[in-house]
């Protein structure tokens, strides 16, 4: 990957530094930042790495050379501009990759309505970590797969949940989701139509993203959440 | 008609009074509390007591959209004072909830010239005074 031309909207705190590493890694960095002291703290050592002007108007972008970029970055701290400027790099100057950075993770959604893809939210990352480090309700991602629609999901199975006592055929599960594994006094098999599911196991669920809640309606009982 | 105005400063809050006063069920939502007030003013009377609807809310947040009543919405417009927020607003309105008619303030009369190819239907504030200014002034040179 040498020898990329990379524009980077933003010289905050993150476009800063991922200046500085493209171009320690060989790459050819403008990072464009709309304040002008913070230009001129960033211009003493990015020098003439960084413009002053405003990403969102297209001749700042043209003037940066964005016909010719390779890469283009959006991690300004406004979530409106971020997706605006990769749209208009994807769309007005045909620009093959884009990434954006998403303050708000309310507005992840608005980014993939508009087809701004990658989009990273860093709030959107930690509470996953958390996620997993703090498992909520008993429940756990082990896998995520976005792109190809697909989830591996953990749970421990409560003690008054629909799910203890009953047979896997017989399980409430939504259309989309399949118990694949089920983890007892400490060895795991894959279940049968005839399993029956006790309250402790772990269970292993694939599911189509979206059905956690229901999923987990079945698994942990409302009173035992309260514990 | 169902007129939802999102945005309402001086622009905003007199389009929004306009809509209503002819005859037009109006919804509008803005961040700022203190431009309720504006719509009173600019109304004579109570906006709420008029007939309007008020919600306080910043534009990308779907559960204050959603509360505007941008599911019933038959013209859209987007008038705060930012830009980017009103293309991007204005795009939300158009492809998640199927409004049939759009239309967003831009300043920047590139950004509007461009995003109205796309199919955003933009109105420059910009462009229309300079188009004056020229004309005037040039009207002035003769």
């Amino acid at each position: 990957m040498a020898g990329l031309y990379v524009i980077i909207a933003g010289a905050g705190k993150v476009g800063w530094n991922l200046a500085r590493e493209l171009i320690d890694k060989g790459h050819e960095v403008t990072v464009i930042e709309q304040d002008r002291r913070r230009y001129l703290t960033v211009e003493q050592e990015l020098e003439h790495a960084v413009q002053y002007g405003d990403a969102t108007e297209l001749w700042v972008l043209e003037r940066a050379g964005i016909q010719r970029a390779d890469l283009v970055v959006a991690v300004t701290g406004d979530d409106e501009d971020n997706l605006l400027i990769c749209q208009v790099a994807k769309e007005k100057y045909l620009c093959e990759r884009i990434i954006a950075r998403v303050n708000n993770p309310r507005n992840l959604e608005h980014f993939k309505l508009l087809g701004i893809q990658p989009a990273v939210s860093a709030t959107d990352l930690i509470l996953r970590l958390i996620e997993h480090e703090v498992p909520r309700y008993g429940l756990v991602h082990l896998l995520d797969l976005p792109e190809e629609r697909l989830e591996i999901i953990e749970l421990v199975v409560s003690d008054t949940a629909p799910a203890a006592g009953r047979r896997v055929l017989e399980l409430e599960l939504p259309e989309g989701a399949l118990v694949i594994s089920v983890l007892r006094n400490g060895s795991g098999f894959v279940p049968k139509a005839d399993t029956v599911v006790e309250s402790g196991d772990e269970v292993l669920v694939v599911l189509d993203p979206g059905l956690e809640d229901a999923i987990t309606a079945q698994f942990v009982a409302d009173g035992d959440l309260e514990e | 008609m169902f007129v939802l105005v999102v945005g309402s400063g001086r622009v905003g809050s007199s389009v929004a009074t306009a809509a209503l006063r002819a005859g037009h069920t109006v919804s509008v939502l803005d961040e700022d509390p203190l431009s309720h007030e504006r719509l009173d003013v600019e109304l004579g009377q109570g906006w709420e007591e008029a007939g309007g609807r008020f919600t306080i809310g910043t534009a990308l947040e779907m559960d204050a959209l959603t509360e505007a009543g941008i599911d019933e919405a038959d013209v859209f417009i987007a008038s705060t004072n930012g830009d980017n927020t009103n293309l991007v607003v204005s795009q939300i309105a158009q492809r998640r909830f199927d409004v049939p008619k759009v239309v967003a303030r831009v300043l920047d009369p590139r950004r509007a010239a461009w995003y109205a190819e796309q199919g955003v239907e933009t109105i420059c504030p910009t462009q229309i005074a300079i188009e004056q200014l020229v004309a005037a002034a040039l009207v002035e040179a003769d």
